[in-house]
């Protein structure tokens, strides 16, 4: 079996062994739904728009605490000597563990399909398309911010310090979009790029660009290298 | 064969391991002694691949830790110190965990998985979380690792290590069975440990190798001096001292009263018993001996002034 495969299973297995993975998946699913029927009970209508504009919010608290434990959980239980003794590249753990992160991220996701399902049901008249690169989005930020969990997890063996390490920097990339306003003219086209929003919203409003795919592989790919670069230091400290 | 050359290991500016060479031959049971802090566990590290040496070389069948991690992490079994686990898998799982990782099919980790619970005697716990099994079991489950895909090597680091007594010979039997067709490295800071299972031993201190060689050839090469402790009657401290002017080698290293008699220990070479001069000469002087008992040297002293007053003189 591939490497990087076997982490991935024991990570996804370690996720619904613990209480972790249902916690998240349930709440996930009630803020979600209230923000949803709200809106649908009250007066009488409702789109995806007001669920997919709470999703990144609710990643800031969530993606953190699923990430926090990924390496400095093994760190501090020891476990890490151990997993860095067999057979595994360095590069190995740390992909496999974001990926199985990002798989809990995944079906978060598709358990909110089932909102999607009730407006088909009543009979909105739903744009599908727009639909699916609006969940490729919230996807691709989810795994944006998977791999930031990932690095803060990387860099402490303190899970607490991981989360708030991890909370920091997505909170940071999400409010880049939101300071522009305060900031010099010559860093807003930067600052503008570099956020999350804006590219968040280029998908979501059905457009799948190039560059913003590129931004967000490079992004995940970024923190997933300093990641594995922290892990290696170990050897040389 | 496992070759380490001038091994040194810094972390930060504290030298944990000092220039140390030392081999460890095909088949053989080494066994790593040194008080804690010594620079065992920072040693087996390096040589599992988890660090990597600050200056020198270390080489696993003539491949290199830095150069040939993988093929050395596949010839070894380890067994970290602290023994650590994933306390939330269940036996079975883990150990399924650490076949894959090993790359075993089902089929080839089904025939091994059989074999190591009969070595490890696991049998009526694989399916119980790690976390409730008790510390003797913990360490087996830590053993079947590292023994799961028949490694060449086995480097176990203080693998007895807060065991109950009936625990740490059974674990010692273990180790000694897994001996016979694999090179052991063993680490410990205890004696005893090293003595009941290695064939040959290493004493290192503050990152520096003290001794290397057999018990035997430890015994020979520290073992000087017998050692007489004495209680004797109707006699003065003085008149005892002047025994060294009659016995030339003698020498007088504590003496004290003890009530109305004399307390003394002596030392002499081994080369000659002077048991029998000693009594002779009370006799004719009319002391009482209410006491005489002969101490050997014993490895337990060899090891504690290599590491302990070794280390204080340096």
């Amino acid at each position: 079996m591939n490497k990087i495969a076997i982490i991935y299973k024991k990570e996804l297995k370690n996720f619904f062994n613990s209480p972790v993975a249902y916690i998240t998946l349930v709440v996930f699913l009630l803020i979600g739904g209230w923000f949803f029927t709200s809106t649908l009970f009250l007066i009488n209508e409702s789109d995806l728009r007001t669920l997919f504009q709470v999703i990144p919010i609710i990643y800031i608290f969530f993606i953190p605490a699923i990430t926090m434990g990924l390496i400095a959980k093994e760190r501090n239980d020891n476990t890490m000597e151990f997993l860095t003794t067999l057979p595994f590249d360095d590069k190995d753990i740390v992909i496999g563990k974001f990926l199985a992160a990002l798989s809990l991220i995944g079906t978060a996701l598709l358990f909110t399909l089932v909102h999607f399902i009730t407006l088909t049901v009543i009979g909105t008249n739903l744009d599908v398309g727009a639909l699916l690169s609006g969940y490729l989005g919230l996807f691709l930020v989810g795994g944006v911010y998977a791999a930031i969990g990932t690095f803060s997890s990387s860099v402490t063996n303190n899970q607490i310090t991981a989360f708030i390490i991890s909370f920091l920097i997505i909170f940071l990339f999400f409010m880049m979009d939101k300071i522009l306003f305060f900031v010099p003219g010559f860093m807003t086209s930067f600052l503008q790029f570099m956020s999350i929003d804006y590219h968040l919203s280029n998908i979501s409003r059905g457009v799948i660009d190039s560059r913003n795919l590129i931004y967000f592989g490079s992004v995940i790919s970024f923190f997933l290298l300093i990641s594995t670069r922290i892990l290696e230091i170990r050897k040389w400290r | 064969m496992i070759r380490i050359e001038n091994l040194s290991k810094d972390y930060g500016k504290f030298r944990a391991v000092n220039s140390i060479s030392f081999e460890v031959n095909d088949g053989e049971i080494l066994g790593f002694l040194g008080p804690n802090g010594a620079g065992k566990s920072t040693t087996l590290k390096v040589i599992t691949s988890y660090l990597a040496p600050t200056e020198g070389n270390v080489y696993v069948n003539n491949l290199n830790v830095i150069d040939d991690s993988m093929e050395i992490r596949d010839m070894i079994g380890y067994l970290p110190e602290l023994n650590p686990l994933y306390h939330e898998m269940n036996v079975f799982d883990f150990l399924k965990f650490v076949s894959v990782s090993r790359g075993f099919d089902t089929k080839r980790f089904k025939k091994r998985l059989g074999e190591v619970i009969e070595l490890c005697g696991l049998k009526g716990v694989m399916h119980k979380d790690i976390r409730e099994l008790s510390k003797g079991y913990k360490q087996r489950v830590g053993l079947a690792q590292a023994i799961f895909h028949d490694p060449k090597i086995l480097i176990l680091d203080e693998p007895t290590n807060g065991l109950d007594p009936n625990q740490i010979v059974e674990i010692r039997e273990l180790i000694k069975n897994l001996g016979k067709e694999k090179t052991v490295i063993i680490s410990s800071h205890i004696l005893q440990e090293i003595q009941a299972t290695a064939d040959r031993m290493i004493i290192i201190n503050e990152g520096n190798i003290v001794a290397n060689g057999t018990i035997d050839e430890l015994m020979a090469d520290f073992q000087g001096k017998t050692r007489l402790t004495m209680e004797i009657a109707d006699t003065t401290k003085d008149a005892i001292n002047d025994l060294k002017k009659e016995f030339i080698e003698l020498n007088i290293t504590e003496i004290g009263m003890n009530k109305e008699n004399v307390s003394a220990t002596l030392e002499y070479p081994n080369h000659r018993d002077y048991r029998k001069d000693i009594f002779n000469y009370a006799v004719n002087n009319k002391w009482a001996i209410l006491e005489m008992s002969r101490h050997k040297t014993s490895l337990e002293d060899v090891f504690r002034n290599l590491t302990v007053e070794g280390g204080k003189h340096e």
